[in-house]
C-alpha cells in the first residue's frame, strides 16, 4: 500500500492539495484527525438538530387548523426526520455508529441547534419556524453543499432540494394570518417577536468568538463565516416581513444605501445561557428524546433478534 | 341519499381519527426510520379522509368545505369505529391496531372497487394501492414481533387480547351498510369479514399469536356512540376553528 | 452500551429514477431485516416519487476500492483509449453512430 510509504507530512500535503483544488474528501481517504473530529462534531450536531427540531412543530400537528395544513406540517416534520437520517448516515461514514451519536446526545456531550429550545406557543409559530428557522438553516445549508467532505456535501445537496418548500410554507402561514382576523395578526406578530432573535442566533457567535471557525474554513468544511451568512439572512428577511405587514422586533433597523440593514446586536448572554442548557425547553427536548429512545428499546432488541434469524 | 352520506363519513372518519393517533406518535417511534414510515401512513390516511370530506361537502351542497366537515362536527356526528380512537399505549398496541385496520381497509376497498358510485369506486382504486403497502408493513411487523424477544411477543399478545373486542364493529351491518350494499354502491361486509379473518389467521399462524376466544364486543362508534377518547381527540383537533370561528387558515 | 439495543444494521440504498436507467447510490438507512430495509429505503429516499426501482445491500457487504489503491487499480485503463468511442475517426456527415 502506498499509504505506508508516505510520511504524515506528505499525506497532509496531499490532503490539503486536494482541498485546495476543490476535490471532495471521501470516507476512505486519509484525513487529519482534527478534520475527522470536526466533521464528527458538526455533522452529528446537524443530524441531532433535525431530529430534535421535529418536536416544537410536532407539538402542533394534532391542532393544525385545516387538513391541508396538517398534511403539510406532517410532511415537513417527516422531511426533518429524513434529513436527520441522511446526516446520521453521512456522519457514520466517519467510523462512528448512530448508537454512539445518540448516546453522546443523551449524555450532553453532543449539542443540537439551540433554537429548538424555544417553545412553539401558537399556530403562527409554525409559520415563523418555517420562514425564519428553516430560512436561516437553508442559508447555511446552501453554502454547505460545497463542503469538502463528500458524504456531507451529497447529503446537503439532497436536503437543500427538499427543503425549498419548507420556508415557503412557513411564509404562507404568516401571510394568510396577516390577511386574517385581528387575533390572527396578533398571533403572527407575536410569533415573529419570539422567533426573530433565536433565528439570528442560529448562525452562531461572531466570527471572532467562534472557536471552530478557522480550521473549518481552511479545510473548506464551512464555506462562509457566521457573520456573513447572518447578514445575508437579515437582508433578505426584513423586506419579506415588511411586505406582509410584520415588524421585526428591533428598534435599530435602518436601511442603508447599499441595500443592507443596520440592526442591533444579539443578546449574547441569552445565547450562551441557552447553548449551555438553560433555555426554556432544553430539559424538555432532551427528556423527550431519551424517553422515546428508552421506550423503544424493547422493539429494537426484538427486531434485532428476529433480524438475526434471517 | 342520507345513507350514502353517512357511508362516506364512516369511511372518512376511520381514516381521520386513526391518522390523528398516528400524528400523535410523530417523533416518538423506536427509531428514526420507523418514525418516517409511521408518518407516511398518517399522511395517506389524512389524504383519504380529505378527499371524502370534500366530496361529501359537494353532495351535501350547504356551502361547507371539506374542512368544515372534519372540524365543525360534534362527537356524536362522528361514525368511526371505536378501535381507531384507542390510545397509543405502546408500539405493540399501535401496530396491532394498525394491522387490524389495514386488513379491514384492504379487504373493504378491494370490494369497494366494484361500487356503482363513481366516487367510491375511484377512491377505492386509489386507496387500495396505499393500503396494500400499509398492510404489508403491519403484517411484517406482526411476524417480526412474534419471532422476536419474549417481551415483544408478550406485549403484542396483550395488545391483541385488549383490542380484539373492538374488531367485530368493522363488520356489524347497520342500516347504512345494508342499504348501500343492496343498491350496489357499498360492499358486502360478510365477505370483507371472511377475508379479514383469513388474513388475520394467516399472519397469526406465522407469528404464533393466538386469536382471543372471547365473544364480547364493543360497538357504537358507527352510530356516534364512542369511547371517552374521541372527546379529547376532537377537543384538540378542533381547537383553533372552535376558538376562532371566523378565521381562515 | 447494551449490545442487544442497536439501531439495526446499515444498508446502502440505490435508486433507479426511471425504468431503463442505471441504479444510483442515494444514501443509507438502518434496518433490522431485508423487508424492513427495502421499506425504510422507500419511505426515506423516494418520498417525492424519485424511484422506479430500488436496491438495498448491507453496507458491510460492499467491497470498495480504497482511494489509496486507486492509482494501480484504475490507471491501467487510462491508456486503453480504444474503449472510448471518441478514439475512432469518422467520416464527416455520418449519423446515428
Amino acid at each position: 500500500m502506498k499509504t505506508e510509504a508516505l510520511s504524515k507530512e506528505e499525506l497532509l500535503l496531499a490532503f490539503e492539495e486536494k482541498i485546495n483544488s476543490e476535490q471532495k474528501i471521501e470516507p476512505l481517504d486519509w484525513m487529519p484527525d482534527e478534520y475527522r473530529n470536526h466533521l464528527i462534531r458538526q455533522i452529528s450536531q446537524h443530524a441531532h438538530s433535525e431530529v430534535i427540531g421535529m418536536q416544537p412543530e410536532g407539538n402542533w400537528i394534532t391542532r393544525a387548523p385545516s387538513l391541508r395544513s396538517k398534511k403539510i406540517l406532517l410532511a415537513k416534520i417527516q422531511d426533518e426526520g429524513g434529513h436527520g437520517l441522511y446526516l446520521y448516515s453521512a456522519a457514520e461514514t466517519l467510523g462512528v455508529s448512530r448508537d454512539q451519536y445518540i448516546q453522546w446526545l443523551h449524555e450532553g456531550k453532543a449539542k443540537y441547534a439551540s433554537v429548538f429550545n424555544y417553545p412553539a406557543l401558537n399556530w403562527a409559530d409554525m409559520g415563523a419556524i418555517g420562514w425564519l428557522v428553516d430560512g436561516a438553516a437553508i442559508t447555511n445549508q446552501v453554502s454547505l453543499q460545497r463542503t469538502s467532505y463528500g458524504p456531507y456535501s451529497r447529503a446537503m445537496v439532497r436536503i437543500c432540494k427538499e427543503e425549498s418548500f419548507h420556508q415557503r410554507q412557513g411564509y404562507e402561514i404568516m401571510w394568510k394570518m396577516m390577511e386574517g382576523t385581528k387575533d390572527q395578526q396578533q398571533m403572527a406578530q407575536d410569533a415573529l417577536n419570539r422567533w426573530w432573535w433565536p433565528a439570528l442566533m442560529m448562525f452562531g457567535p461572531h466570527d471572532g468568538d467562534s472557536p471552530h471557525t478557522s480550521n473549518a474554513m481552511k479545510w473548506k468544511i464551512k464555506r462562509e463565516t457566521n457573520d456573513i451568512l447572518r447578514e445575508k439572512f437579515i437582508n433578505k428577511t426584513i423586506p419579506q416581513a415588511e411586505l406582509i405587514g410584520l415588524k421585526v422586533p428591533d428598534t435599530q433597523i435602518e436601511l442603508l444605501s447599499d441595500g443592507s440593514y443596520k440592526h442591533s446586536d444579539i443578546n449574547w448572554d441569552e445565547f450562551w445561557q441557552v447553548v449551555n442548557g438553560n433555555g426554556p425547553c432544553n430539559a424538555q427536548r432532551l427528556a423527550h428524546h431519551i424517553q422515546v429512545h428508552n421506550e423503544g428499546a424493547w422493539v429494537r432488541e426484538s427486531a434485532n433478534l428476529s433480524g438475526n434469524l434471517e | 341519499m342520507e345513507n350514502k352520506l353517512k357511508y362516506y363519513l364512516q369511511i372518512a372518519d376511520n381514516a381521520l381519527i386513526l391518522s390523528h393517533r398516528l400524528s400523535e406518535y410523530c417523533s416518538r417511534a423506536p427509531f428514526l426510520e420507523e418514525d418516517l414510515a409511521n408518518t407516511n401512513v398518517a399522511l395517506d390516511l389524512i389524504g383519504l379522509a380529505e378527499s371524502v370530506y370534500e366530496e361529501y361537502a359537494k353532495i351535501e351542497n350547504k356551502g361547507n368545505c371539506g374542512d368544515d366537515i372534519a372540524y365543525r362536527r360534534k362527537e356524536t356526528e362522528f361514525y368511526n369505529v371505536t378501535l381507531v380512537e384507542q390510545p397509543n399505549h405502546d408500539f405493540a398496541h399501535i401496530m396491532v391496531r394498525q394491522f387490524f385496520t389495514d386488513a379491514f381497509h384492504y379487504n373493504f376497498f378491494f370490494e369497494l372497487c366494484k361500487s356503482k358510485d363513481h366516487f367510491l369506486a375511484a377512491l377505492a382504486k386509489k386507496s387500495i394501492k396505499e393500503v396494500t403497502y400499509h398492510l404489508r408493513r403491519s403484517s411484517e411487523w406482526m411476524i417480526r414481533l412474534g419471532k422476536g424477544t419474549e417481551e415483544a411477543s408478550q406485549r403484542t399478545q396483550k395488545a391483541i387480547d385488549h383490542l380484539w373486542k373492538y374488531t367485530p364493529e368493522f363488520f356489524i351491518e347497520n342500516c347504512t351498510d345494508i342499504e348501500m350494499n343492496q343498491n350496489g354502491m357499498g360492499v358486502d361486509l360478510q365477505i370483507v369479514q371472511a377475508n379479514w379473518k383469513q388474513k388475520i389467521s394467516e399472519i397469526f399462524y406465522m407469528s404464533q399469536f393466538n386469536i382471543p376466544s372471547t365473544d364480547f364486543l364493543i360497538k357504537g362508534g358507527k352510530e356516534g356512540l364512542h369511547s371517552e377518547n374521541l372527546g379529547y381527540i376532537l377537543c384538540e383537533m378542533q381547537f383553533l376553528p372552535n376558538k376562532y370561528p371566523d378565521a381562515k387558515w | 452500551m447494551n449490545n442487544k439495543d442497536t439501531q439495526g444494521e446499515l444498508w446502502e440504498v440505490f435508486i433507479q429514477s426511471k425504468p431503463g436507467q442505471s441504479f444510483k447510490h442515494a444514501g443509507a438507512i438502518h434496518a433490522f431485516d431485508r423487508e424492513m430495509a427495502i421499506e425504510n429505503a422507500r419511505d426515506t429516499y423516494t418520498r417525492r416519487g424519485e424511484g422506479s426501482g430500488l436496491w438495498v445491500v448491507k453496507s458491510k457487504d460492499i467491497v470498495a476500492v480504497t482511494p489509496n489503491e486507486e492509482g494501480y487499480f484504475f490507471d491501467p485503463s487510462n491508456d486503453k483509449v480504444y474503449r472510448h468511442p471518441t478514439f475512432y475517426e469518422m467520416p464527416e456527415g455520418v449519423k446515428n453512430m
